[in-house]
């Protein structure tokens, strides 16, 4: 029976191996280490994102991409979201801690599960084939039902659990049944397979298109865009601030990869068919994201419709590999990248933003609410400038990273000749500056009504300024990220 | 001229705000006294762009060219001609000036204020000198941001409405434009040389709508009428340091766009749409002074006597002869002295009796000698007497105009007699006739500061109305070129 058993290559899989390990390792520790368990858990996990990140940073240029028989690939794309993957899970599990501690929340659950989670996103970003996309998803989308639920005690956040539960559970029948019709279309479960059974024209087109109306809706609930975007705001609202930053961040990447994935390493031939879908929920997500984001009085729904409508932007990117005519491969590099850019440069800013709520909670106190910002610059000009940097970064004012990743994807847009989409998306855009000038006007022109000082431990503060000058220099020094993107995609 | 004069210019301002932040609002004497070090400094970088400047061609000097984005082939690309050199200088003069309007004003958070302003010049400056248009796009909008926050935060009552309506309405036209750039430098072949740009190929309906997209973003700022109203609230609302600079320096960013980008690049539709700037500007200068005739707020009366005055400019500009265009220029140059002026005075008396209702006022000039005699001079220099830099713009516009059309120069004439009579009338109100009631009589004159900022502006608006050469000089060859380039078809 064992007969013809290959023993598959395991380098290729090395972090995820090594997390795994890791993960089993600390959910030991957890249980046999007794009193002194609060202080190994924390550190081990660091030390196994870090331990990952080692070994994806020497990971890369691997010569053999594919293993696992075809179903596992290692790619520069896999390797650079990964590495941003590690560095949005540490920088979550930094500013989390603390509010964490405070609400008794820090078990070992707590990491085990993003620890999982981030396992999770590495699977998907690596995925060949549909049934490793699907593997990773879910343990991805698993794990985020139970952190959201970390508090058991609070109804929101069950109900919050529930809710993503339930429709995450559909989204994933849909992507699923999508997956199904696409093989028995193509006979195959391997993407680049698929790539070449549709290159051949064999497979029936109505099946095709039947099945990926169900991909792109299963990856458009992932993403969070309209009209698969209800959840995101009760989401947000409803888990505990550090696990809404948790998600996000990381997960919007590991998403991106699917996306990624499934359409252009998939079903590139089927290019115009989901064009014209991204085309749509980007325009939809991007006005009703900015519209609905103004009546908000909570900052985290608020930034919940913000990233709705970041997620359409990054879409209109994607969808402008090569809308309408012949397929110009360099236009098509230009377009994925700077989706990537774009991605990228969200998940620093949304760390950034979120992290400022977890700096401004504290023990007993949710300042969740837009009045909690008031008059921030009075009691921590420091921190209001960082705020101030993320707002006008995700409204896309110069000087910020914001503005060149917005550049990016409207230089994209308008390579493939959709200029009237782009200013439709421009006018959005104005919109949605009106809310970020909102916060900025509350830290800035208002009194405080709160004059508790702001506690937070020194490695959040550091981390949190770090975050914010990133969010400024990489404005101006883009040129390395924007580079970096488009070499990942190259290879 | 061996060390990079233009970057001096920008980064000598903003650099040296940084340490002003970091002392914070603690020592207030220290952080005035830094801060216009600093402005003084900016100023005298400046200078030898005056000095060392070659009268003798249009070409552009002081090149700084370096690549910035190489992924975008953006270029951090400066450079100045006759039309842009002056701009310069007067915004870095006009900062002194600010630091020391303020100095005894703004009493809180000084450190912050000071920086601001700062930071604000460097942006300007930057706007001036910049030859790519990307570059020039983020100096554009993140100058934007200090004056929104000058606006909210040291503003009067309604300073809220006033900053968001400045943002937003800004905001609206440069993106606008911002799509627009990205079609040219698709048509372009991937450069956003503003050089490069001049000589590009056109066809007609591209350029009108490009056309279209600048007039959005720099019809605005001009303001031009109908898209005028933003500036009079920002005017009332923002402190007089916010308002000398915003008609100084900010409503000549876009009649400088409009120089730099419009005419030069869309020649065609310049002339083609000819007709339709020169009647917004004809109802800004007789429509808009009948407004300020009624105003009973002296800031407002000077906003829309502002907005009056910027219709010359533009009516300068698309006549398309040298007197026009060359008295547009000079008409820049001089209102950004003239209004400054007046908004020194009208803050002067503010600072006195907190109030800017002509009816509050009267028989000033019994109490305040001294400050009667500027303010006579500045509002005879408004309403454009002979020997004062404002008949020099004025005088040279309408000649020009007369060249082009006797009933377009009959028309932009009627502005000597409403801009006499608003500005005349409200000082004879303000300043004339017996003291009005007890807090009149309770008003001491202007101290040594304020006779200082004063007298220095008297000077260059003296200096400038009895010897305007060496103001003309320095733009001939640039202006001359622009014509030849402005007459020549891209079709």
């Amino acid at each position: 029976m064992l007969s013809n058993f290959v023993m598959p290559d395991l380098i290729p899989a090395a972090p995820e191996l090594f997390l795994t390990i890791m993960a089993c390792v600390i959910l030991l520790v957890d249980l046999f280490a007794g009193s002194i368990r609060r202080l190994l858990t924390g550190p081990l996990t660091l030390v196994a994102l870090f331990g990952c990140a080692l070994m994806t940073w020497q990971g890369f240029g691997d010569p053999t991409p594919l293993t696992f028989s075809g179903m596992f690939i290692h790619d520069g794309v896999a390797d650079f979201l990964k590495l941003f993957v590690y560095l949005a899970v540490f920088m979550a599990l930094v500013y989390g801690r603390g509010y964490l501690a405070d609400r008794g929340l820090d078990k070992g659950e707590y990491y085990l599960l993003v620890l999982f989670a981030t396992l999770g996103m590495m699977v998907m970003i690596s995925a060949n084939s549909f049934l490793t996309m699907y593997l990773g998803l879910e343990m991805l989308s698993l794990s985020l039902y139970a952190l959201v639920a970390i508090d058991r005690d609070s109804t929101r956040a069950t109900e919050a659990a529930m809710k993503y539960f339930v429709l995450g559970a559909l989204a994933s029948g849909l992507l699923l049944y999508g997956m199904s019709m696409i093989y028995g279309a193509t006979g195959t479960l391997e993407i680049s397979l698929v790539a070449q059974a549709l290159q051949a024209g064999v497979a029936s087109k109505t099946v095709l298109i039947f099945g990926l109306a169900f991909l792109v809706a299963g990856i458009a609930f992932k993403l969070g865009v309209v009209p698969f975007h209800m959840w995101v705001p009760d989401v947000y609202h409803g888990a505990p601030t550090a696990i809404t930053l948790f998600i996000a961040s990381a997960p919007k990447l590991a998403a991106f990869a699917m996306a990624l994935r499934l359409l252009v390493s998939g079903l590139y031939g089927l290019a115009e068919q989901w064009q014209m879908m991204l085309m749509l929920m980007a325009v939809l997500s991007i006005g009703l994201g900015n519209l609905a984001a103004i009546a908000q009085r909570n900052i985290k729904r608020m930034l919940a419709y913000s990233g709705i409508s970041h997620m359409g932007f990054m879409l209109l990117a994607l969808m402008s590999g090569s809308v309408g005519g012949e397929a110009d491969l360099m236009r098509a590099l230009d377009a994925y990248s700077a989706a990537m850019y774009y991605i990228v440069a969200y998940v620093i800013m949304s760390l950034g933003a979120f992290g400022t709520v977890l700096l401004l909670s504290r023990a007993g106190y949710e300042a969740e609410n837009l009045e909690d910002f008031k008059g921030l610059n009075e009691r921590s000009p420091w921190f209001a400038l960082m705020m101030m940097i993320f707002m006008l970064s995700m409204a896309g004012i110069p000087f910020f990273v914001g503005f060149f990743a917005k550049f990016s994807v409207l230089l994209a847009a308008v390579a493939a000749g959709q200029i009237a989409v782009v200013v439709i998306a421009v006018i959005f855009s104005l919109i949605g500056a009106f809310y970020y000038l909102r916060v900025i006007k509350l830290m800035y022109f208002d009194a405080p009504t709160d004059s508790a000082p702001i506690l937070a431990s020194m490695d959040m503060k550091i981390l949190l300024s770090a975050n914010g000058l990133a969010v400024a220099l990489l404005g101006p020094f883009s040129d390395v990220l924007i580079r970096a993107c488009r070499l990942a995609l190259l290879s | 001229m061996n060390y990079p004069i233009l970057s001096l210019a920008i980064w000598v301002p903003i650099i040296g705000a940084l340490p002003l932040l970091a002392l914070g609002s603690e020592r207030r004497d220290l952080v005035r006294w830094l801060a216009l070090a600093v402005a003084i400094a900016g100023f005298l970088v400046t200078l030898p762009l005056y000095l060392e400047f070659d009268r003798g061609t249009a070409a552009m000097q002081f090149i700084e060219q370096a690549p910035w984005i190489e992924r975008f082939n953006i270029h951090y690309f400066l450079g100045v001609d006759g039309i842009s050199v002056l701009f310069i200088l007067l915004n870095s003069f006009i900062t002194v000036l600010v630091v020391i309007a303020g100095w005894q004003i703004i009493n809180e958070k000084v450190a912050q204020y000071m920086a601001a302003f700062l930071i604000m010049s460097g942006l300007m400056n930057g706007i001036f000198s910049s030859l790519d248009a990307v570059l020039f796009y983020v100096f554009f909008e993140a100058s934007l941001i200090p004056m929104y926050i000058i606006i909210g935060v040291w503003g009067g009552p309604s300073r809220v409405y006033a900053a968001f309506k400045f943002f937003l309405y800004t905001l609206l036209g440069s993106l606008l434009m911002l799509v627009a750039l990205i079609y040219l430098f698709i048509q372009a072949d991937g450069s956003f040389n503003l050089l490069y740009w001049h000589q590009l190929r056109l066809e007609m309906t591209p350029q009108i709508l490009i056309f279209v997209a600048f007039f959005a973003a720099f019809a605005v700022k001009v303001p031009m009428w109908p898209v005028h109203t933003w500036l009079p609230d920002a005017h009332v609302e923002a402190p007089t340091g916010g308002s000398v600079v915003l008609a100084a320096i900010m409503l000549k960013l876009g009649a400088y766009g409009f120089v730099r980008f419009s005419l030069p690049i869309l020649p065609d539709a310049s002339h083609f749409l000819a007709p339709m700037m020169i009647a917004l500007s004809l109802i800004a200068v007789v429509y808009i002074g009948f407004v300020a005739l009624v105003q009973a707020d002296m800031k407002k009366l000077i906003a829309y006597s502002s907005i009056s005055h910027m219709g010359f400019v533009t009516l300068g500009f698309f006549i398309f002869n040298q007197i026009g265009i060359e008295g547009a220029l000079v008409q820049m140059i001089s209102h950004g002295f003239i209004s400054a002026a007046m908004f020194l005075c009208v803050g002067v008396m503010y600072d006195r009796m907190h109030s800017r209702q002509i009816a509050d006022y009267g028989g000033v000039v019994n109490r305040m000698p001294k400050f009667a005699a500027f303010f006579m001079l500045f509002a005879m220099a408004n309403s454009g007497l002979p020997a004062t830099s404002g008949f020099v713009g004025e005088f040279m516009v309408i000649l020009g105009a007369i060249k082009f059309n006797f009933w377009v120069g009959f028309c932009a004439a009627i502005t000597l007699i409403l801009g006499a009579a608003y500005t005349l009338w409200m000082y004879k109100r303000v300043v004339f006739g017996a003291v009005a009631n007890d807090h009149v009589a309770e008003l001491t004159d202007i101290c040594w500061r304020e006779f200082l900022v004063l007298a220095l502006l008297a000077v260059a608006v003296l200096a400038m109305g009895v010897y305007p050469f060496p103001f003309t000089d320095i733009m001939h060859a640039s202006v001359d070129n622009l014509l030849q380039h402005v007459a020549m078809s891209k079709l």
